[in-house]
C-alpha cells in the first residue's frame, strides 16, 4: 500500500515504538498533523508553548530511558522548541523532534513562518536531517532514533518541509535495513588492558572515592554499580545528574558532589587518592579550581563519549565504553585479581568520611526539631514531602535553591527518580517534565519541585495538564525572590538585589491553580506545612498546586568558594568557611 | 604551534557547516580550509590548519570525530607529512619575465597571463613557501592573491582512507 509523507512518519514512529508524541501544530506541520489524526496508536499532546513540549518529551524520556518525541511547526514553532533542545543536549537526553518547514519551494526566500531549524540548531544537537525526499522518511526516523538512544544520547532534529508530507503524493513504505552507518560506530566494550589497569589501580587504592555522575543513569549501570560497591565497599558520591544511581540510603553515600555538595562529599574528593569517575564529566561546578583539583588523585574515567574524557581533568586511566559494559568488565576483573584492597587503610577512610560528615553533615531532620521562628525553612519543605511520598516519588525540578534543596534533602534510592536540567539549567523545566513522567508512570507519585520564579516560566501547562489529566503535584517553594540569584547578590554585590524581587507583583498562586481547574493550597505556618502536604497529596486525582511562603534569607550551603577554591574550600554557613 | 588536520566527512547536506561551526562553538580558530569531494565522491577530504597546544588539538579531534558525518580525522603534523598550498598572484605587468621566473621556479611557478592589465601567476608550495614568495613580491605590488589553504597527506605508509 501505498503512503503519503505525513501516514510514512507515523508509521515509522509507531515501529519505534513510540506512545506518545508532545507537540503543537501550525501551517508547515499542518498534513503531518492530519496523519496524527488518521491514526489511533500514538497519542498527541497538546502543550501550550512549544518549551512544554520539549521538556515533556524530556521528562518522559529521563524516567523512562525511551526517546522522547516531539512535533512543532516551522518559524516560531521551531526556535520556541529551541531552549528545549539545548536542555537535552547538554544532558545528553535522546529526543526526537519533528519540526515542520516551509515547501521546499520557498525555503531561502524569507517566507511566511520560515526559520532555519537547522543551522539555528546545529550546536546543540546530536544530528540534525532536513528531509529532501519522502521516500526518505522511514530510513530517516529509524537513523535518528539509532543516533539519539546509542552513544552518548541527544537530541536529533528532523526537518520536513510542507510539501514532503503532503497526502496527494503517495510512495511505497520501505522498511529500512538496521542502521548502519560508516561514520558512526559508538564504543560499547571498554579495552580489557584499560579494564586491568583500573583495576589494580582501584586495588591498590586507600582513599578510593566513586564519583558517579548522568550517564551512569543514562547507560543504565545502576546494578552494576552497586555490584561494584559490595566488593570495595569505598565511599559513593553522586552528581547532580547522578542522583539515585547509587542508593541515598546506602551507608557508603556521601550526597552530592560540587559546588553545593555535601561537606563531606567535597572533602573526599580533595583528599582521595583515587577517584573513580563513572559517567561524569568533571564540569565546573564539580571541580571548582581545576588546577586545584583532588591533588592526590589518580583519576579513572569511564565514559562512553571520549570526547569527556581528559577535557577538564586529566585522566590517568581513560576507559571508553558503554558505563554498563565497562563495569561489569570491571567487576569481572576485580574478583579475579590477586591483589585484594587494604580493608584496614579503606576502614580508616570511611571513619574519616564518618567524622566529617559527623563535623558538618547537612541536617536531615530540620523538619522534626522546634523552633522559636514560624517561618518554614525551604530545607523543611522537602524533608516533609520525602516524608509524606515516602522517599518514592518521581521529582522533577527547576533551577535555583528550591532545586538544591531538593537535591539535598530528597534521598532518592532509585536511577530515573529525578528529573531536573543540571547541565543548562533551565527554568521552566520542573511542570512540563512533570507531564511527561506522570504520562509515562500514571499510578506514581510525580512531584514538581519548584519556585515562585521558575514556576511562572511554563505556568501555561496547567491547562495541558488539566485536558490530559496529570494529576501531579506542585510543590512551591516561595521565597519571593528569585533565591539563586539574590544569594549571590548577597554574597558577592553586598546585598544589592538587582532585578531579583518582584515587589507585590506575584499571583495568587491559589486562584491562579484554581482558574486552571486544579487545587490549590497557601501555607504560611509551620505547623501547617506537614498537614498540608499530606492533605494535597491524599487528592489522588488532582494536580494540586501547594504554595509555600518559606524563610527569604535563607541561602544554600554548603557552597564551593570560587573563584580559585578548591573542592575543600567550601562556605558552610553564612559567613562561615571552612 | 601550527596543526594540519585531514578528515574524511559524509557528503551529506549541511555536514561542512557542522565541522565549521564546532570550531567556532568549541574557542578555536580556522587558519585555512580546503575540501573536495574524493574517491566515489561519497565522502569528501578536508584539510583544516589551525593553532593550538597538544591537548587543545586533541579535544578538537575528539569533538570533530563526535560529529555524525565524519569518518576519519587525523592530526597530520603528528608526523612526517606532505603539506601543499596552491596560490594565484596578481601583480603588475611584468616587463622582465625572466627574473620572476626565476623566483618562481622552485615552486612549480607558471606565468598564466601578462600583458597590459596584469600579471599573473601561479605557485604551489608549503603556505611558509608561499608566504615567503609574497614577501619578495610585495616589491612589485601585488594587485590581488587568492590561495587554496593547505592540503596535506601523511608520508609514510600511514593514510587516511576509507
Amino acid at each position: 500500500m501505498k503512503l503519503s509523507g505525513g501516514d510514512m512518519l507515523m508509521r515509522a514512529l509507531r515501529e519505534e515504538g513510540v506512545k506518545f508524541i508532545f507537540g503543537y501544530p501550525g501551517g508547515a506541520a499542518l498534513h503531518i498533523y492530519d496523519a496524527i489524526f488518521n491514526q489511533k496508536k500514538i497519542e498527541h499532546i497538546l502543550v501550550r508553548h512549544e518549551q512544554g513540549a520539549t521538556h515533556a518529551a524530556d521528562g518522559y524520556a529521563r524516567a523512562t530511558g525511551k526517546p522522547g518525541v516531539v512535533i512543532v511547526t516551522s518559524g516560531p514553532g521551531a526556535t520556541n522548541a529551541i531552549t528545549g533542545l539545548a536542555t537535552a543536549y547538554m544532558d545528553s537526553i535522546p529526543l526526537v523532534v519533528i519540526s515542520g518547514q516551509v515547501a521546499s519551494h520557498l525555503i531561502g526566500t524569507d517566507s511566511f513562518q520560515e526559520t532555519d531549524m537547522i543551522g539555528v540548531s546545529r550546536p546543540i544537537v546530536k544530528h540534525s536531517y532536513i528531509v529532501q525526499k519522502t521516500e526518505d522518511i522511514p530510513a530517516i526516523i529509524n537513523e535518528a532514533f539509532h543516533i539519539a538512544t546509542t552513544g552518548r544520547p541527544g537530541p536529533v532534529v528532523i526537518d520536513i518541509p510542507k510539501d514532503i508530507t503532503a497526502p496527494e503524493n503517495k510512495f511505497e513504505y520501505k522498511k529500512p535495513a538496521k542502521v548502519s552507518l560508516r561514520s558512526y560506530q559508538p564504543k560499547i566494550h571498554p579495552h580489557p588492558g584499560q579494564i586491568k589497569k583500573a583495576a589494580k589501580a582501584i586495588l591498590s587504592s586507600e582513599r578510593p572515592v566513586i564519583y558517579a555522575g548522568g550517564g551512569a543513569i543514562m547507560g543504565n549501570a545502576s546494578t552494576q554499580l552497586k555490584a561494584l560497591n559490595k566488593i570495595l565497599n569505598i565511599p559513593v558520591t553522586n552528581t547532580l545528574m547522578g542522583l539515585g544511581v547509587y542508593p541515598a540510603n546506602d551507608k557508603h553515600f556521601m550526597g552530592m558532589l560540587g559546588m553545593h555538595g555535601t561537606y563531606q562529599a567535597n572533602m573526599a574528593m580533595h583528599n582521595a587518592d583515587l577517584i573513580l569517575a563513572i559517567g561524569a564529566r568533571f564540569d565546573d561546578r564539580i571541580t571548582n579550581t581545576p588546577s586545584k583539583f583532588a591533588p592526590d588523585a589518580r583519576i579513572i574515567h569511564i565514559d562512553v563519549d571520549p570526547a569527556s574524557i581528559s577535557k577538564i581533568i586529566n585522566a590517568d586511566i581513560p576507559i571508553v565504553g558503554q558505563v554498563k559494559e565497562s563495569l561489569d568488565a570491571l567487576i569481572k576483573e576485580i574478583k579475579r585479581s590477586k591483589i585484594k584492597i587494604d580493608s584496614e587503610a579503606v576502614s580508616k577512610w570511611n571513619d574519616q568520611i564518618k567524622a566529617w560528615t559527623a563535623m558538618h553533615g547537612l541536617d536531615h531532620e530540620m523538619y522534626l526539631k522546634k523552633s522559636k521562628s514560624k517561618l518554614i525553612m525551604p530545607q523543611e519543605v522537602v524533608q516533609q514531602v520525602y516524608r509524606v511520598t515516602k522517599g518514592d516519588a518521581y521529582v522533577t525540578s527547576d533551577v535555583g535553591q528550591h532545586q538544591m534543596f531538593a537535591a539535598q534533602y530528597y534521598h532518592f534510592n532509585k536511577p530515573r527518580r529525578w528529573i531536573n536540567s543540571g547541565g543548562l539549567g533551565t527554568m521552566g523545566f520542573g511542570l512540563p517534565s512533570a507531564m511527561g513522567v506522570k504520562l509515562a508512570f500514571p499510578n506514581k507519585e510525580v512531584v514538581c519541585i519548584t519556585g515562585e520564579g521558575s514556576i511562572q516560566m511554563c505556568i501555561q501547562e496547567l491547562s495541558t495538564c488539566l485536558q490530559y489529566g496529570l494529576p501531579v503535584k506542585i510543590i512551591n517553594i516561595n521565597n519571593q525572590a528569585l533565591g539563586m540569584v539574590r544569594q549571590w547578590q548577597d554574597m558577592n554585590y553586598s546585598g544589592r538585589y538587582a532585578a531579583s524581587t518582584y515587589e507585590e507583583s506575584l499571583p495568587d498562586f491559589v486562584k491562579l491553580a484554581e482558574a486552571y481547574g486544579h487545587k490549590g493550597f497557601k501555607v504560611t505556618q509551620r505547623n501547617k506545612l506537614g498537614p498540608t502536604l499530606e492533605k494535597a497529596f491524599a487528592l489522588k486525582d488532582q494536580l494540586v498546586f501547594v504554595d509555600v511562603y518559606v524563610d527569604q534569607s535563607e541561602h544554600v550551603y554548603p557552597m564551593l568558594v570560587s573563584p580559585n577554591g578548591s573542592m575543600q574550600d567550601m562556605w558552610l554557613s553564612r559567613g562561615k568557611k571552612t | 604551534m601550527k596543526r594540519v588536520l585531514a578528515m574524511l566527512v559524509e557528503n551529506k547536506p549541511g555536514a561542512l557547516a557542522r565541522v565549521v561551526g564546532l570550531f567556532h562553538q568549541r574557542g578555536y580558530n580556522i587558519e585555512s580550509l580546503n575540501v573536495a569531494p574524493v574517491d566515489d565522491g561519497s565522502y569528501s577530504r578536508l584539510t583544516v590548519t589551525t593553532r593550538g597546544t597538544e591537548s587543545a588539538v586533541e579535544q578538537i579531534m575528539k569533538q570533530i570525530n563526535k560529529l555524525i558525518d565524519i569518518i576519519k580525522v587525523a592530526d597530520l603534523t603528528e608526523g612526517e607529512h606532505h603539506e601543499l598550498e596552491l596560490a594565484l598572484i596578481k601583480i603588475a605587468k611584468v616587463n622582465d619575465l625572466t627574473s620572476i621566473k626565476k623566483i618562481i621556479k622552485s615552486m612549480n611557478g607558471k606565468v598564466l597571463k601578462n600583458d597590459e592589465s596584469a600579471c599573473v601567476i601561479s605557485v604551489t608550495g608549503t603556505s611558509i613557501d608561499i608566504n615567503n614568495l609574497l614577501k619578495v613580491l610585495k616589491k612589485k605590488k601585488i594587485i590581488e592573491t587568492v590561495r587554496s589553504g593547505s592540503i596535506g597527506l601523511h608520508e609514510s605508509k600511514k593514510t587516511l582512507t576509507i
